[in-house]
């Protein structure tokens, strides 16, 4: 059989990278909050980032029951909303963590040991300190990324965790906040 | 010895000062507003009638404030190129994006004293004859969002915002904006764009000057946060009063971000112009000093995009002397008076006033690889030059740090940087080869050391 050519994969569409949620019902308590946001700007299409935030709070990150949703709201086309995913780097287009811990590399943090932190959250997940972007225990508890400055420079090296934010790091306060973690149901 | 001037930072910190609105009310809050919004038309010498809002935008060029987001434009003038006459509304959007790398300044105002913030924004939107206001807050500040918004709706039921404000007739809703992790979104118009719910990208000038063609193609105003809360104290004080804090072209407080080797990293506001380099980094009460045994290196004056001094530079800089003529003074880095002209005249600039202080036991390669890789990750990718360009830098820069340097590198990048820089849509070109070509003059002979102990060990010359 022979291999495809460059051009002849145009029948098959690419993939959509964003995974599927079976359990994407949206509230009413959602659906007041989005239309309140929409009511914020003079034209739906601004509410865009807002929407996206929502829906990662409730759901942990951007499906494409999620994007059809908002697709509907703000009558957007799918592609409109899906570039976003992909550009800016908050949305997640796959479940993280329970924990998400943020760990950020920017110069102020790197002087400041970021990442030696970085390499003891990995090692106590048995995650790999060298691979790029987002990665997840086994055990779906905690997920450790990257990020860049955190605008806290001052307090090197800092840490997100979910939307906790913690300054002056030391592993020993990071080995702590993993117990606290492991002790919250998930 | 030098002092702290707070002005802005007034009651952030104080034992007992909360971000609720009854503290900030207790405080004297929102008297300036009740001052500006009763300003009573005014007649000219020369017959002309000024309205009050007229009146507060020349206050606010009188008093010579300058942005505080990192471009350093003069407010009053940029408040004076608003297309008034298109018929289009006018708005004004807050950046509190503050990301550029050593900044977080405006964390403390957002998140400690968020009415300052609103007062400031009030009264300038009035003063501009916007009816619409966001701030534009990064998505990594998610208290600070939920804190402004109980502020909004504080300020909402006092009268402060939202119909008739204190029944002046005049009606102003701000809302809040979260971004999504883009450093782009700071540049005031990707913010625009992802404003509009699109990518960042920011948009080209000419003709896209947000004041003229802004949001939605309507004439806006983008300041910065610790800007639009000195518009609160112009008020206060008054334009004169106000222009005598700080030194002349540099009028005002401003909030330095110290990070890096010092004893007491921190935020700190001075008068501008009227405290060194020097004293800020070794100030008892700044920023301690550097850690014991240790000496300067390097400085980054204004955020991670400004070029970086060298320890031990000596700058020539033009001073009016006595008898009022300009004199050539020979100036040390240590004496550099932190103002927006003086690091300007020396060849860098006072950016975001983030200043990144590096000890001899930085590898300076090392540091410029750290700075590059954020570069690369963060350039939108509209510009061929810069979305290239950013990510060659930093491989190249990856590879000198672990084990794979050559001799020319060092030209490499150079090249590879000036051909970025005035190439490119928006500002973050210059941001992202400036760092890579002021490291590689200043310290060249560390990056080719590199080149040549690598080499050596695995026996290739190129
Ligand atoms: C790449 C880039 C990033 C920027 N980031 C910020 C930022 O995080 N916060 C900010 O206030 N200004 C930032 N600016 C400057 C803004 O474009 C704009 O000049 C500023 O918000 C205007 O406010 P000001 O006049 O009050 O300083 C950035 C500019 C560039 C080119
Ligand atoms: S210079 Fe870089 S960040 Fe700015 S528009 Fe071009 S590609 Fe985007
Ligand atoms: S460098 Fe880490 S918070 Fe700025």
């Amino acid at each position: 059989m022979s291999e495809p050519t460059e051009f002849s994969s145009a029948s098959k569409p690419t993939a959509n990278p964003l995974a599927h949620d079976a359990h994407f019902v949206v509230s009413a308590e959602l659906e007041a909050e989005a239309s309140e946001l929409i009511s914020h700007y003079p034209e739906k299409r601004s509410a865009v980032l807002m929407l996206l935030h929502e829906v990662q709070e409730r759901f942990g990150y951007i499906s494409q029951e999620a994007v059809a949703w908002i697709v509907a709201k703000l009558e957007m086309q799918p592609i409109h909303v899906l570039e976003l995913v992909t550009f800016y780097p908050m949305f997640r287009q796959q479940p993280a963590g329970q924990f998400q811990v943020k760990i950020c590399r920017t110069l102020s943090c790197a002087l400041g040991g970021a990442y030696e932190l970085h390499h003891h959250f990995c090692s106590r997940l048995g995650l790999d300190d060298q691979a790029h972007g987002i990665q997840t225990s086994k055990d779906g508890k905690f997920s450790v990324e990257f990020v860049e400055c955190l605008a806290s420079c001052g307090t090197a090296p800092v840490v997100m965790v979910n939307e906790d934010f913690r300054e002056g790091v030391t592993t020993q306060q990071a080995d702590e906040m993993m117990a606290q973690c492991r002790k919250t149901k998930g | 010895m030098p002092q702290e001037f707070r002005l802005i930072l007034k009651n952030i910190d104080q034992p007992g000062y909360t971000n609720d609105i009854e503290c900030y009310l207790r405080h004297g809050g929102y008297e300036a507003l009740k001052q500006a919004i009763v300003l009573k038309p005014k007649a000219l010498p020369d017959g002309k009638i000024q309205t009050g809002p007229e009146q507060i935008r020349d206050e606010v060029k009188a008093s010579g404030l300058r942005g505080r987001g990192g471009a350093g434009f003069s407010a009053g003038l940029k408040w004076s190129f608003v297309d008034r006459r298109s018929g289009k509304p006018i708005y004004l959007i807050c950046n509190a994006d503050e990301s550029e790398p050593g900044t977080f300044k405006d964390r403390q105002i957002l998140h400690k004293d968020p009415h300052q913030l609103i007062e400031g924004m009030v009264i300038s939107c009035y003063a501009n004859d916007v009816k619409l206001a966001y701030i534009y807050v990064r998505g990594e500040f998610p208290d600070a969002a939920r804190i402004l918004k109980k502020a909004l709706a504080d300020a909402r039921a006092q009268g402060f915002l939202g119909k008739n404000i204190l029944g002046s007739g005049y009606d102003l809703e701000i809302f809040i904006h979260r971004g999504a992790g883009a450093y782009i979104c700071g540049e005031e118009t990707g913010l625009i764009e992802s404003l509009e719910g699109k990518r960042a990208y920011p948009r080209i000038k000419p003709p896209y000057f947000p004041a003229i063609l802004g949001l939605y193609m309507c004439p806006t105003i983008v300041n910065n946060v610790e800007t639009l809360c000195h518009v609160r104290h112009i008020i206060t004080l008054g334009a004169a009063k106000y222009a005598q804090l700080g030194t002349p072209n540099n009028t005002g407080t401003r909030i330095v971000s110290l990070s890096g080797h010092v004893k007491r990293p921190g935020y700190y506001e001075i008068e501008v112009g009227k405290v060194s380099l020097g004293q800020l980094i070794n100030g008892a009460n700044f920023g301690g000093g550097l850690r014991d045994g240790r000496s300067l290196k390097a400085i980054i004056p204004g955020g991670s995009s400004s070029k970086v001094f060298r320890a031990g530079e000596k700058f020539k800089l033009k001073r009016k002397g006595a008898d009022g003529q300009m004199v050539t003074v020979d100036v040390d880095l240590l004496d550099l008076p932190y103002d927006f002209d003086s690091l300007q005249a020396a060849g860098s600039m006072s950016g975001s006033s983030a200043v990144i202080v590096l000890d001899d036991s930085t590898d300076i390669v090392k540091a410029l690889a750290n700075l590059s890789e954020f570069y690369a990750h963060e350039s939108c990718g509209q510009c061929t030059p810069c979305r290239e360009g950013s990510l060659w830098m930093s491989k190249a820069l990856h590879r000198m740090t672990h084990g794979g340097a050559r001799k020319q590198d060092a030209d490499y990048l150079i090249k590879t940087a000036t051909n970025i820089q005035g190439r490119t849509i928006c500002a973050f070109g210059e941001a992202c080869a400036w760092p890579v070509i002021s490291f590689i003059n200043k310290f060249r002979e560390e990056f080719e050391a590199k080149g040549e102990a690598d080499e050596a060990k695995s026996g290739t010359s190129h």
